[in-house]
């Protein structure tokens, strides 16, 4: 019959010759492989003490940025929970009352602020959202694994950015 | 004179257990060293400065596991199948000469435990009763899985028992005797076995990979197939014993193999290195004790090479196993006492006329 392609193959199964019978030149060069592997460069990163390289874009975990006074950014206009597709955010505002300023940017703040890292995809779209530059991801944290699942509700605890002292600043 | 030679050979003896334990137990770290290594991983890395304790948390770890022993199982044959596994692999590193003589002072120590002059017979033995720790074990456990792998262990070890007797037969053609420190005082300088008997060297080889119940030839352990094999239900240190003497066997075989095939304790050039030397006990001593070295460094190359082949070759399949140790080793081995005789004959018929 006449071939349909070019690629026709022949599979006869051919009669082994002495040297594959004894399979020891085999053996050899399967020694030679490992060894060779043996001395190679180890595709292993030590995580704790070294991290992979991210990307500069990379979108780690939300931080809750405060001005240059020291005071929160965060409205709570709730425009990055409106723009969050996976609804990870809940917020409930608060006014400010006389002598907070220093706490506080404006007048209406965020009261509770809670991200939920379960639900969270890490799409960065909050962090466009927002008007008054208040949420980024950082590129250099990440949501750690957790025993307890009400451990991966962040609220403002552990997303607004720690007070600068004098010293760091 | 006596109690001083008794007192040595007690300490001897007592050196000689304790090194083989612990050469068994890094082998453990240095076989996933070692595997690692070849998979390009780094392994071990977190216990103590590259992970060189982490033998130390596995024993911890093997220590505190539950010890649980099956319902239906022979209690006083399922403690004692870890136990004889154990005791044989210890006893078989007693006639194996580490070193040469060792002069102090007025008396000369002879660095061996025991030499008899059977020497070879005793290894062979005691070596082959191992096989019962691992039957007893399987069998005792009352479950399909164990027995299989005990009768797989069982019938492996007696079909490669014989071509190991018979490749060896060839070197003792050659030496004349059965005591391993004649064979290894024959081999003095760079007088080596191997230069005589590549093809029993080669068949010796195969078959201590079969007798240890290595790579390719772990069968009785093949996880994919029955699940553990005879330490199935094992647990806790009843495990850990069948591992560490699988471990201290692979110390044994290697050591063996370095005696029969390479030399022992002999190095190129020792014969020199003693003469250069103006006080001769001095010389003696000097090159006893960089014979030690070169013997454990012969060890640990063929300890070395055995994890190297684990971690190259996938593992036989049962009938191919049986082929390869009764159709292709016992022949070969045949011939290679042929070939030996033969040569023999000749080097005397040239010699003496």
């Amino acid at each position: 019959m006449e071939p349909l392609s070019n690629r026709k193959k022949n599979v006869a199964q051919k009669e082994m010759t002495l040297s594959e019978r004894m399979y020891l030149p085999a053996i050899a060069q399967g020694l030679g492989i490992t060894l060779k592997h043996f001395f190679k460069k180890k595709a292993t990163i030590n995580y704790p003490e070294e991290t992979r390289q991210r990307s500069e874009i990379w979108r780690g975990l939300h931080v809750l940025k405060r001005d240059e006074n020291g005071a929160e950014r965060c409205t709570a206009c709730g425009l990055c929970a409106v723009a969050c597709p996976a609804e990870a955010i809940t917020m409930t505002a608060g006014e400010r009352k006389a002598g907070e300023e220093h706490l506080y940017r404006e007048e209406k703040y965020a009261v509770t602020y809670e991200v939920n890292m379960l639900r969270c995809i890490f799409c960065g779209l909050c962090e466009e959202a927002c008007p008054k530059a208040a949420i980024f991801l950082q590129d250099d944290k990440l949501a750690p694994a957790r025993y307890e699942r009400d451990e991966f509700i962040y609220g403002k605890d552990r997303l607004v950015e720690p007070l600068k002292t004098t010293e760091t600043k | 004179m006596d109690s001083v030679l008794l007192i040595y050979k007690g300490i001897y003896i007592l050196a000689i257990f304790g090194i083989s334990l612990l050469i068994a137990t890094y082998s453990t770290y240095f076989e996933r060293k070692i595997a690692a290594f070849i998979q390009d991983r780094v392994g071990p890395n977190r216990a103590g400065p590259f992970g060189l304790l982490q033998p130390l948390a596995d024993a911890g770890k093997l220590f505190f596991k539950e010890e649980f022993i099956p319902a239906r199982a022979n209690k006083v044959l399922f403690i004692l199948g870890p136990g004889i596994a154990m005791l044989v692999a210890a006893m078989s590193s007693a006639v194996i000469p580490f070193g040469d003589t060792l002069i102090l002072g007025e008396t000369t120590f002879d660095l061996i435990a025991i030499d008899v002059n059977i020497g070879v017979l005793y290894i062979f033995g005691v070596v082959s009763l191992g096989v019962y720790g691992l039957m007893i074990g399987g069998w005792a456990s009352n479950n399909k899985f164990s027995l299989l792998g005990a009768i797989r262990a069982a019938s492996q070890n007696i079909s490669y028992e014989l071509a190991m007797g018979l490749s060896l037969i060839a070197v003792l053609m050659l030496s004349g005797s059965l005591s391993l420190k004649v064979i290894a005082e024959q081999q003095a300088g760079f007088n080596w076995n191997i230069w005589y008997q590549p093809l029993g060297f080669l068949i010796f080889l195969i078959c201590a990979f079969a007798e240890t119940n290595r790579t390719p030839f772990d069968l009785p352990e093949s996880e994919a197939e029955l699940i553990g094999g005879y330490h199935t239900e094992y647990s806790s240190m009843k495990l850990g014993m069948y591992l560490f003497a699988e471990y201290i066997n692979i110390f044994v075989a290697s050591a063996v193999m370095a005696t029969l095939y390479f030399g022992a304790y002999n190095f190129p050039f020792m014969e020199n290195l003693r003469n250069a030397f103006d006080d001769p006990v001095l010389g003696n001593n000097v090159v006893t004790i960089l014979g030690v070295g070169v013997m454990f460094a012969k060890i640990f190359a063929f300890i070395f090479f055995f994890m190297w082949v684990r971690w190259t070759l996938p593992r036989f399949r049962y009938d191919q196993l049986m082929k390869l140790g009764w159709n292709i080793l016992i022949p070969l081995a045949i011939l290679n006492i042929l070939l030996t005789g033969g040569g023999i004959l000749l080097y005397d018929y040239f010699t003496k006329g």
